[in-house]
């Protein structure tokens, strides 16, 4: 089966990176996907990739991105979202948890692991 | 002449004499009937036009009854008003088909929605009203007094004393109304004995009884299995938990079945408990024996639990626990649904359950177009009781907060019951949860009904739960800022998109709207290891093996 990938790009006001270097968070099980954040100099912008099975949904995908990247400031950060028919109750809930996890102190790293 | 004026007073007495005299030669002893005459005493006893109360509840069938009724000769009996709590099973539409009954009076249909509804559509049966559980009941007392009530018991001896016992459910409301109005009272049970275990319904109230050929039918409808929690309905969960329970202290409190309220009660042991909030909320339940309750139960946080019926496999649990559940001296559970109903209503703070379909003002419903599902009693559980006039704490801030408490009574502190709705913003298919139009509109017109059928109205609602946050729309001041208070956490559905950044921002501010990160909630812990149990077979060692899950659950 083909796959569908997409890139977008964001830009919010006042935007703020992630604590962490790199994040990965979640799982590419069935009805859900995989976050990975990594924080680039982007001149305050957001890059975002997307691979997902389903197809016809990207201009919902771009206002899902637009929404949550514009609702927590973020910048200078490059998201790759490896997605396995995830509904969007769970999409804006991993997201929304990616982002908290990428901004916890790496020292909290080891103990979540 | 003045013979002619003598009024006479007994008819329904000597109805009913007239009619248990014409099935004399069918009682063995006592009160006993054999299974093979049953349709033979039916069709003795019921005549056309009778009010039939068939016991069907939310769990125990009296499916034995029920399948005879079918087997009448319709030339002999026809034109039934039936009245009963539940249509659960086949039989209770056959009846219809085969021009036997003729009206309906009801609550709830589980999975006979969708060809009632096709019945009603097609004229095969009349529709009286769609109740709720205490509202169906309180027309046995008035205009809806059964004239044969056709009931069901785990054990009955030859005098007629029953043994209702874990599964009481509706019973006794049914045969009070029936046998105190000369009406005649059937009961099938499952074995006739010399010694009832316990007297639950005395001989004196019941006419007749047969043994069934076999056990009545049950359904273990409240069992969900902690393996099929998500870990979106573990962040709802805890956002509840931190946002209603813990904001309110609410300690009395129904919850709706479903996989939300599972979570939630598999999080006090962990969550709750971890935010000390254990003693101070969740200690009084009208609930039925949820298996998810056991870890609470286990880690002392409930103090008093009385059941509306039972569940399959929690029978030695319960019994184990009288601290904690109604037990008789005989040792078993007395469930009581017109007593658990009656508590939902004026006892509770807060009922919290899913729903299908909310509004763009807040008005909930379970209905689709084409089934006709009824109400149960979450409408009545679902509400502010306007007669309570006992107080508490989680009553009293929640009327304080109520932004029309003024505009309604002027400066008198009142409280108000918390009625939440939790739901995700989308179900499975992607269907949308919040909607511009409630379905139940569709089904008013497909079924004829005379107004559409609302489960929660949005007057009564004071909570929305999604995964995007909770809207306390008891505070809004008016319809405006509620609708605006629900298209906040309405997430990407169309009713979400339509949102003002700007005005959730300001309701944000004002403690309308509060996302997990306003509550302080660390949304990356949300997942299923906060769980207390995480499968069955967790829940079965959290009871000491005092909990027996139906085959259907054990995979291990």
């Amino acid at each position: 089966m083909a796959l569908n990938e997409m890139k977008f790009e964001f830009k919010a006001e006042n935007p703020k990176s992630i604590n962490k270097g790199w994040s990965h968070f979640g799982v590419v099980g069935s009805g859900d996907m995989e976050i990975l954040m990594e924080k680039m100099d982007l001149n305050g912008s957001v890059q975002v990739k997307i691979v997902t099975p389903v197809t016809g949904f990207d201009n919902v995908w771009g206002m899902v991105m637009e929404k949550f990247i514009r609702s927590s400031n973020l910048g200078d950060v490059y998201i790759e979202i490896n997605d396995n028919n995830a509904t969007p109750v769970v999409v804006s809930m991993r997201l929304r948890q990616a982002l908290a996890d990428a901004n916890k102190q790496e020292e909290e790293v080891d103990e979540d692991a | 002449m003045e013979q002619e004026n003598v009024k006479v007073w007994d008819t329904l007495k000597r109805d009913k004499e007239e009619r248990i005299g014409q099935v004399k030669n069918l009682v063995k002893e006592g009160k006993v009937v054999a299974a093979k005459d049953t349709v033979a005493l039916l069709e003795g006893v019921i005549k056309p036009g009778d009010k039939v109360n068939l016991e069907g509840n939310n769990q125990k069938q009296a499916d034995f009854l029920a399948d005879c009724l079918c087997k009448v000769d319709p030339k002999k009996i026809y034109d039934l008003h039936m009245v009963q709590s539940v249509i659960a099973l086949k039989s209770h539409l056959d009846v219809f088909e085969k021009g036997i009954a003729k009206k309906l009076d009801y609550s709830f249909s589980g999975t006979q929605a969708g060809r009632l509804a096709e019945f009603v559509k097609d004229g095969k049966l009349e529709l009286g009203s769609i109740h709720t559980y205490l509202e169906l009941f309180a027309r046995y007392y008035a205009d809806l007094v059964p004239r044969v009530a056709l009931v069901v018991a785990f054990e009955a001896d030859k005098e007629g004393n029953l043994y209702t016992g874990f599964n009481t459910e509706d019973t006794p409301v049914i045969v009070e109304a029936t046998a105190f109005k000369q009406g005649i009272v059937i009961a099938q049970v499952n074995k006739i004995v010399d010694k009832v275990t316990r007297v639950d319904i005395p001989a004196g109230w019941i006419d007749f009884v047969i043994e069934s050929p076999k056990p009545f039918y049950i359904e273990p409808l409240f069992t969900r299995d902690p393996a099929l929690i998500t870990d979106t309905q573990v962040l709802m969960a805890m956002m509840a938990i931190k946002g209603v329970y813990g904001e309110y202290g609410v300690q009395s409190l129904n919850h709706g079945l479903g996989f939300f309220t599972a979570a939630i009660e598999l999080l006090l042991p962990t969550y709750g408990e971890e935010l000390g909030l254990k003693g101070k909320i969740c200690s009084y339940f009208a609930l039925n024996p949820h298996p998810t309750m056991i870890p609470a139960i286990e880690s002392g946080w409930v103090k008093n639990m009385h059941c509306f019926g039972g569940e399959l496999g929690m029978e030695e649990y319960v019994s184990a626990r009288s601290d904690v559940f109604f037990i008789g001296p005989d040792g078993t559970l007395r469930s009581n649904r017109a007593y658990s109903q009656a508590a939902g209503h004026y006892a509770m703070d807060m009922f919290i359950g899913g729903t299908l379909q909310i509004d763009k003002y807040g008005n909930s419903s379970t209905a689709t177009a084409n089934r006709i599902s009824g109400f149960g009693g979450a409408p009545n559980m679902g509400c502010d009781a306007k007669g309570r006039r006992h107080s508490s704490e989680a009553w009293l801030k929640c009327g304080k907060e109520y932004g029309l408490q003024e505009e309604l009574i002027g400066n008198l502190p009142r409280g108000k019951k918390l009625v939440v709705q939790m739901q995700e913003t989308f179900k499975e298919k992607l269907e949308p949860t919040f909607v511009e139009e409630l379905d139940a509109w569709k089904l008013q017109k497909n079924a004829n009904l005379d107004m559409p059928p609302i489960m929660i109205y949005s007057d009564d609602l004071t909570h929305i739960i999604t995964e995007v946050g909770i809207a306390y729309v008891h505070k809004c001041t008016d319809m405006k800022e509620k609708m605006a208070a629900i298209r906040a956490v309405a997430g990407y559905t169309e009713i979400g998109m339509q949102a003002d950044e700007k005005e959730t921002e300001a309701l944000r501010k004002k403690g309308i709207v509060k996302t997990p990160e306003d509550l302080g909630i660390d949304v990356s812990r949300a997942n299923r290891s906060m769980l207390a149990a995480k499968n069955i077979k967790e829940l079965v060692e959290w009871s000491g093996g005092l909990y027996n899950p139906p085959a259907k659950f054990v995979n291990w």
